[in-house]
């Protein structure tokens, strides 16, 4: 068995000594993991680093065997992100989730394709922005609906409107607008301005804070479902790199100065 | 089959090839040089291990092992006490003091964070680190985990946890090694070089 594809390097463990095992999301072979021989030693450690974007080849005797990974670099963005340690917890946030929720060896390629263009804004930002956050919730969302639960935001699950829609039900995953959201507003999810149909993150330089609250109900709002369809029906813990990155802008909410574009 | 030696040559064989660097067939290379310079080798080795596993300590201070606590690091007076340099493990510790190039004080965190390992700041010497930072005398600290995602993840945790003490925060540059040349080094090295580029 042999096969050759591009990815992202999620996680490396020690194996032995001398040898690592990586994780890594593929474009077409999904989450895929593999034998680095040598994978501890000081020429590759570096290329072995989560977020890091890899060609691989992956070879085993049979299928079902953990397999060996050659691994070369493709582009080290690792190094880039790490200066900045919001940018660095949503990297990491973002890997552990897909190393979570991903099966293994299940092609998931738009899982990936989104993944690299989530990376790739948060490297093109202005140091400055953290817009790039909505394309992460984004992400989620997606990831959400490529397992099999995807949310349905574009009608009210009471009154079938499409507009005002300012909550989410927390049990069906459905959008609810604020009329009909009125008696249960305490216990409903809020539905963030940006993941309502047709629009984007808008810098509201009157009020950013309140778009700095959008993006945090917009993680809140990926993690329940997150939790509740797939790390909990897994009986795992949510990935705790995903909790610091969402304390992370919630105290980014509380502290903001009105240095950052948003 | 019988075995070759007595059990207590196979135990110390056994034990000989849990150690970092051996397996079974260097152990029984290491076990027989052993058992050829017993006089010269193998009885100072062993009263050495026994003195040692009697009397290796952890510091209470620090977290490096000595044979006292505090260590010898944290007792020396001449150490400067207001600078703080964090370490990921104690190997870290012993390269920083085999370079000379530090003269403060040290604290092990006795790991890095990482989320798919599962180690979270409880297994972390966080709170021990916070207690030594609020001390007045304090007025550096040195962050010196690795250059890694899980390093920096840890680095940059530090620091938000040090924002309410009064220490300025710093950690070690990342870039050209001596002795390095450009064209061996990887994009990584080279594009964290660049960035933290210092004027001449």
């Amino acid at each position: 068995m042999e096969w050759t594809d591009q990815g992202i390097v999620l996680s490396v463990q020690a194996h032995g000594e001398t040898s690592a095992i990586a994780e890594v999301l593929t474009d077409a072979h999904g989450r895929h993991k593999g034998l680095v021989r040598g994978g501890r030693g000081k020429r590759i450690v570096g290329v072995l680093q989560t977020g890091n974007e890899v060609a691989c080849t992956w070879r085993a005797r049979l299928s079902e065997h953990l397999g060996s990974f050659a691994i070369e670099l493709k582009d080290a963005r690792a190094a880039r992100l790490m200066d900045n340690p919001l940018r660095l917890a949503g990297l990491t946030s973002l890997a552990a989730t897909a190393s979570m929720a991903l099966p293994e060896r299940e092609p998931h390629p738009s899982v990936y394709k989104a993944a690299r263009a989530v990376l790739d804004a948060m490297e093109m930002a202005p140091p400055s922005s953290i817009a790039w956050v909505a394309g992460l919730v984004r992400w989620e969302l997606g990831l959400l609906q490529e397992l099999g639960f995807a949310l349905d935001l574009s009608s009210c699950a009471a009154t079938g409107q499409v507009d005002d829609l300012t909550f989410v039900s927390p049990r069906s995953g459905r959008a609810v607008n604020t009329e009909a959201a009125a008696p249960y507003v305490d216990k409903l999810l809020p539905l963030p301005g940006f993941l309502r149909p047709g629009q984007a993150v808008t810098a509201d330089r009157e009020q950013p804070h309140l778009v700095l609250k959008d993006i945090e109900d917009g993680l809140r709002l990926t993690g329940h479902f997150l939790d509740r369809y797939i790390f909990h029906g897994s009986n795992r813990p949510p990935p705790a790199a995903r909790a610091r990155f969402l304390e992370k802008i919630r105290r980014f909410r509380e502290t903001y100065t009105g240095n950052h574009n948003i | 089959m019988s075995q070759p030696a007595g059990p207590e040559i196979d135990r110390l064989i056994q034990l000989l090839a849990k150690l970092p660097g051996l397996g079974p067939r260097s152990a029984r290379r290491a076990a027989l040089k052993l058992i050829k310079d017993r006089r010269r080798l193998m009885a100072p080795l062993a009263d050495a291990l026994h003195a040692a596993a009697e009397s290796i300590s952890i510091c209470g201070q620090c977290g490096n092992v000595d044979t006292s606590d505090p260590c010898h690091i944290c007792a020396d007076p001449r150490r400067d006490p207001s600078i703080l340099c964090v370490v990921e493990d104690i190997a870290d510790l012993w390269a920083l003091e085999r370079a000379k190039a530090f003269k403060g004080r040290y604290h092990v965190l006795g790991g890095v964070l990482s989320a798919l390992d599962g180690v979270g700041p409880e297994e972390l010497s966080f709170d021990a680190l916070l207690a030594r930072a609020r001390v007045a005398e304090v007025g550096e600290v040195i962050i010196a985990t690795s250059a890694t995602v899980d390093g920096q993840t840890t680095a940059h945790y530090i620091k938000d946890r040090l924002a309410g003490c009064e220490v300025t925060v710093s950690r070690l540059a990342h870039g050209v090694p001596v002795g390095g040349e450009l064209d061996y080094l990887d994009d990584g090295t080279l594009n964290a070089a660049l960035t933290a580029r210092r004027k001449l």
